[in-house]
């Protein structure tokens, strides 16, 4: 017997979809607004608003914070780590207002390290140290206490995982709502219904192999339940989405992705090949590898591609690797300033405390990684590696929405392709999008996420008031897509027979195992099996071609044929299975995003082996768009213009 | 593994509203055995270690042993979160023990002000300053383009 999964709808003005930094924020300034004007605002979260999203378990540094460095100079470090392609709007945009959010933090009671002076402790120029074991609880706490002043205007509802949005039954280019699945008892189906929709849902993770595929399949860079849900409901909702083909590797500590940023910048270490060549410095050099991909090589900071690139050609084509940290060295030359015995002593521990928090606050395997192979930092090096690859538009990548930017950051050259009315708003009316959500608009991290959510949620506020005509939700679409939720249980139930552990009754004896369906892991399988060796993974060392492009497209398309033969045996089974329905969206997304680029712009992050070179003339002035049908099934490829309305004299480093 | 429950410590959160586990856990990993009132993770290779079970369990009835692809055995990290700092104790494989403890906030649990501390400043939907803004820039207004 199937089980009856009762409705429960939710209207509300504003829906904001995600429990991250840049939903946290977005709580925090539309709760604000909101009130004033008299609206509601609702936000689901997939999980525990308290540790959900990409800090859950915390962080050690915010790597955003401009401190007195102009929005110019963060923008000329963000478009040459990108080689040169972000929206200069957005990015702008963020950088103007996240010292705001810093200090903000500072007051919600997040410990930011200080020096004697009582000023920010800085990693690089850009990144301020914390003691971030509680990041993420305490900015769900501002944003609880937000919500809270609009008493039962205000509600966050956690634990439903929205697999759809709904757009207005008489015009299709506007939002209208979303449905989810609650995972708890009694397990509600849920109706979302609003006039803006804010998605902050995240980036995607497992959609590539992972590198470890055992029990270390969950110890993922980025957090496993990252599924490619900011994405994939707006892909799917039809809006306009932005350099899907923009993925990133980050180099990381081997096997426990432990960050190497404190390494790097706070203590100065080099990284070698294992017979000790300083390839970053060779590259550097004249004539060295980086001058083949100008303008962007020959520039510091070189930008995080081209650094992952001279390391992977260490390792794979002169053979030297495994890459080494050379933490020992960089503490013997911090330790051996100090003046005396016992001043290098007390400067040892603290080094140590300090490196020790570092994966701790963070990556807490990490601590357990070195313990377990009892390596000590202050006595050898300890092995980096690039890693699988992720969709983090946040970070050094850029995939997301195409979204508005704000008014006063246009030139009349600009207005026209980057400015329809409200900031973050996507190519849906009424779909709004930040952090992941938003593509093009790199390095926001946590702080800038958080920030882009607060820029998002008060320009969404605006919309509600400006549009106050509801608009309406087509029933007939909630009910085909109940169904439709709930349709792989049935599958189960349909054929579980088949299989019993009962001897010699059914074809097999595993679950798992049936001729009539597949579990959704194996679906996840086979979406990382397929991007990992046709897609640029690392199986292929990162390498792909039309060829390769084409295949991995006609696989997915089985995947996408074989979604009704995917059965799950319970709701948190279910859930799954959605998460890889999002996970196929952005894998196909991708793929035809690479397609359609004939270059190798960001060498380190994937090589096009039939267009080896990056191609400043034909693509250096182009974001690759896409936008999805959903009736038809289609796909239409799309160039916008790289509009570099502020001309950078001079690149500001990290 | 690699997060796992005592099952003789817990005791299923039975004396509270909800299982602290199956509420935090990011991933949805925990599951409560109801006859037998115990917590389980049900899908440990999808697990992050991100230790949010093990902190947060009342009866500190929930380990993590490293993921069995890469960390030799032997090993171990504990956590102990109290209201303003937490204490860790790292094991290491050849006996050797390291102790850290550092802070986690500087104001009192659940007071987090949704302002900042920076009050609401004059912007309107019209213009581009956010709510607690320009005080909490620390600059007298916000950037825009020619200035």
């Amino acid at each position: 017997m199937m089980q009856e999964f009762p409705t429960r709808e939710v209207s509300t003005d504003l829906l904001i979809i995600g429990g991250g930094m840049a939903a946290t924020g977005a709580g925090v300034e539309a709760a604000y607004w909101a009130k004033k004007h008299g609206q509601k605002v609702v936000l689901v979260d997939k999980a525990a608003f308290d540790r959900s999203g990409a800090v859950a378990m915390g962080l050690s540094a915010i790597n955003q914070y401009v401190g007195e460095n102009t929005p110019v100079d963060y923008l000329s470090y963000v478009q040459q780590d990108l080689m040169g392609m972000c929206r200069q709007d957005l990015v702008m945009d963020i950088a103007r207002h996240v010292n705001s959010s810093v200090h903000m933090f500072e007051g919600f009671g997040l410990p930011i390290w200080k020096d004697a002076e009582g000023n920010y402790v800085h990693e690089g120029r850009w990144q301020l140290m914390i003691n971030g074991e509680s990041y993420k609880l305490i900015l769900a706490e501002a944003a609880k206490n937000a919500m809270a002043t609009l008493g039962e205007d205000g509600e966050i509802v956690e634990r439903v995982f929205v697999t759809h949005l709904l757009l207005d039954k008489k015009d299709k280019s506007r939002v209208a709502g979303a449905v989810g699945m609650s995972v708890r008892e009694p397990y509600e189906f849920h109706v979302f219904k609003c006039k803006a929709a804010l998605v902050a849902a995240g980036g995607a993770v497992h959609v590539f192999r992972p590198r470890s595929t055992g029990e270390g399949l969950g110890r993922a860079w980025y957090p496993p339940w990252q599924s490619g849900s900011s994405s994939a409901l707006m892909q799917m909702a039809g809006a306009e989405m932005t350099s899907q083909e923009v993925i990133f590797i980050p180099t990381r500590f081997k096997d426990a992705y432990g960050p190497v940023g404190a390494w790097f910048l706070l203590f100065k270490s080099r990284a070698t090949s294992s017979s000790g060549r300083d390839y970053m410095g060779e590259g550097f050099k004249e004539g060295g590898e980086l001058h083949n991909w100008l303008p962007y090589g020959a520039v510091k900071p070189i930008p995080t591609c081209l650094r992952n690139h001279l390391m992977m050609q260490e390792m794979y084509v002169r053979g030297d690797g495994p890459i080494l940290m050379q933490t020992h060295e960089a503490i013997e030359k911090i330790a051996s300033g100090a003046p005396d015995e016992k001043t290098k002593k007390k400067k040892l521990k603290e080094l140590e405390a300090e490196a020790w928090e570092d994966f701790l606050d963070m990556t807490i395997s990490q601590a357990m990684l070195w313990a377990s192979k009892n390596i000590y930092p202050e006595k050898g090096p300890s092995e980096i590696a690039p890693s699988e690859p992720y969709f983090i538009g946040s970070h050094s990548g850029a995939s997301g929405a195409w979204c508005s930017g704000p008014e006063d950051l246009q030139t009349d050259e600009s207005k026209n392709d980057y400015f329809w009315g409200y900031n973050r708003m996507s190519t849906v009316k009424g779909l709004f999008a930040a952090g992941d959500g938003v593509g093009d608009s790199s390095h926001k991290f946590t702080s800038g996420s958080f920030t882009e959510g607060r820029i998002a949620a008060k320009a969404a506020i605006k919309y509600c008031v400006e549009n106050p005509d509801r608009p309406q939700v087509d029933e007939a679409k909630v009910n085909e897509l109940k169904e439709k939720t709930y349709a792989p249980l049935k599958v189960y139930e349909d054929n579980k027979d088949y299989s019993v552990r009962d001897e010699h009754v059914g074809y097999t004896y595993s679950e798992e195992i049936n001729p009539n369906y597949i579990d959704p892991k194996m679906l996840m399988f086979r979406i990382q099996k397929i991007m990992d060796e046709y897609a640029a993974g690392w199986g292929s060392q990162y390498n792909c071609s039309a060829t390769t492009l084409n295949i991995a497209s006609e696989y997915l398309r089985y995947c996408k044929e074989d979604l009704d033969k995917v059965a799950a045996r319970d709701i948190h089974e279910l859930m799954r299975y959605w998460e890889n329905v999002h996970r196929l969206n952005i894998a196909e997304a991708h793929v035809r995003h690479k397609l359609f680029r004939e270059e190798t712009r960001w060498p380190g992050y994937y090589y096009r082996s039939d267009f080896p070179k990056i191609d400043e003339d034909n693509w250096g002035n182009f974001f690759v768009n896409s936008k999805y049908d959903q009736e038809k099934d289609e796909w239409e490829m799309i160039k916008r213009p790289n509009i570099r309305f502020v001309k950078i004299e001079k690149v500001v480093g990290m | 593994m690699p997060s796992f429950v005592i099952t003789e410590k817990c005791d299923g959160c039975k004396g509270q509203d909800k299982t602290a586990c199956l509420y935090i856990c990011p991933n949805d990993l925990m599951a409560l055995d109801k006859e037998k009132m115990k917590a389980y993770n049900r899908e440990p290779a999808m697990c992050w270690e991100c230790y949010n079970c093990v902190k947060i369990c009342p009866q500190q009835a929930i380990d993590v042993r490293g993921y069995a692809d890469f960390m030799p055995l032997g090993a171990s990290v504990v956590p102990l979160r109290g209201s303003e700092d937490i204490m860790w104790t790292v094991k290491f494989r050849d006996g050797n023990v390291k102790r850290f403890k550092f802070p986690i906030r500087t104001t009192p649990e659940g007071t987090a002000p949704p302002d900042g501390g920076f009050g609401y400043g004059p912007g309107t939907l019209d213009d581009q300053l956010l709510a607690t803004e320009p005080a909490s820039l620390r600059a007298d207004e916000l950037w825009t383009l020619g200035r």
